[in-house]
């Protein structure tokens, strides 16, 4: 399979991927590592006249330690991420995360700004950065701008990003000694989660995101609700659809999610309270 | 458009479309045809080459990426009749049956061992997790790698 013909363009900088996306408008798309965007490509599920390569903007792929969180450029390939000792340290949840991403292969090739932009619900990466409550840095012909990653997902593959913007970075609080878990339930190695939970705890704080629970990444407010409440986590677990509208699909109904999704909540949060 | 590809050691120039895949470009264009083609969905990995030493699926990723990049195919490994050790390593403990993953999994197991030199026999089976053999033959592909991994001690 071969995408259907399109221009390409190789931008240095930021700004000039911005003014280059202005100058194409919506038949434009940047192509980061291209693990989401060229499968959608050769399958004619996107046809953009314009790809605009951003991969080579060297100054966005980096991990820093910015005293409260951690700043993660957007172009931080997979691999970076899930080897970089600060995010090991501060971010444990959102490295072993990252080891789930696809196979050593497309962790070599994909970037997390790709995969939060890319919006996909059934990705790792967007339900993990919003369980752990981070915020987003989107830069535009006007500057930058903070979007909550609450506030980022609006709908299928659809983000709060103006079609001018570009994700340029990522920041996560860091957990300070929080306990957490990951679930991803996946019939094959390498699959998409059929359900996924990132959960993290802290007392009686704490976080949960969900993984194809909806047609957006999750955040199961409920839950977080009950245990700050003082409810017991088997208890708080049976709230973990609340906020979430599950599809039925090949691999599970709607119903079967919403058990999986109990299950695995209570589960990462029972691992993340040793 | 005009890129500069590094393959096994040879600078080539060529002028590509730009949604002419990388696999397409070593296959058709530069006649490498040891990098099979399975899935084309970033799935199976028999597409599996070296992109600036690491392994990357090159059904997914353009030739126009990998401009000025330095690529490795299974035929690049091989200095004369002398194989590769990890070409070695498959062919002392059978590490395949039909063929066909086979330099997929020969170069992501390179890259493996270079990331994860003395990997256990999970670390094995984990890291070729972007690799699938339809013969099943895992077993003795995780013997050769393992095996691969003691003869670097």
């Amino acid at each position: 399979m071969i995408p259907a013909p399109f221009d390409y363009k190789r931008a240095s900088s930021a700004a000039e991927a911005i003014a280059l996306v202005g100058e194409y408008g919506e038949d434009a798309k940047f192509l980061a590592g291209g693990h989401s965007l060229l499968p959608l490509m050769k399958l004619r599920l996107a046809q953009p006249a314009m790809l605009i390569d951003i991969a080579r903007i060297t100054d966005l792929s980096y991990v820093r330690d910015a005293g409260d969180h951690i700043a993660i450029g957007a172009l931080t390939r997979h691999h970076d991420v899930e080897h970089s000792p600060i995010v090991k340290e501060h971010l444990p949840l959102l490295a072993y995360a990252a080891t789930h991403v696809g196979d050593p292969q497309v962790r070599h090739r994909g970037t997390i700004g790709g995969s939060i932009a890319h919006s996909d619900s059934a990705s790792d990466l967007p339900a993990t950065t919003l369980a752990l409550g981070a915020t987003y840095v989107a830069q535009g012909p006007n500057g930058t701008r903070e979007i909550a990653a609450s506030d980022f997902y609006v709908g299928f593959l659809e983000s709060a990003l103006a079609p001018d913007e570009m994700l340029t970075e990522i920041r996560v609080p860091k957990m300070n000694g929080a306990t957490w878990g990951f679930q991803k339930f996946n019939r094959r190695a390498q699959d998409w989660a059929i359900v996924g939970v990132a959960a993290w705890k802290r007392g009686n704080e704490s976080g949960v995101g969900l993984v194809n629970m909806g047609s957006v990444p999750i955040l199961a407010t409920s839950v977080s609700q009950a245990i700050a409440n003082g409810a017991s986590i088997a208890d708080a677990a049976q709230l973990a659809a609340a906020e979430a509208e599950p599809q039925s699909d090949l691999n599970a109904s709607a119903e079967y999610r919403t058990h999986l999704a109990k299950v695995l909540v209570r589960r990462a949060l029972d691992s993340s309270s040793n | 458009m005009k890129v500069t590809i590094t393959v096994n050691g040879t600078k080539h120039e060529s002028d590509v479309e730009p949604r002419q895949l990388l696999v397409q470009y070593v296959r058709e264009t530069l006649g490498l045809t040891g990098t099979n083609i399975g899935c084309d969905t970033s799935s199976c990995g028999a597409c599996s080459l070296h992109v600036n030493g690491e392994s990357v699926k090159s059904c997914t990723m353009l030739a126009v990426q990998a401009d000025g990049c330095d690529i490795t195919t299974i035929e690049g490994l091989a200095n004369g009749d002398q194989l590769h050790p990890m070409q070695q390593a498959f062919m002392e403990n059978h590490g395949l049956q039909c063929g066909y993953c086979t330099p997929g999994m020969v170069m992501a197991s390179i890259s493996l061992l270079k990331e994860n030199p003395n990997p256990t026999e999970e670390e094995v089976r984990v890291g070729l997790e972007g690799n699938l053999c339809r013969c099943t033959g895992y077993h003795n592909i995780v013997k050769s790698v393992l095996a691969a991994a003691n003869g670097n001690k």
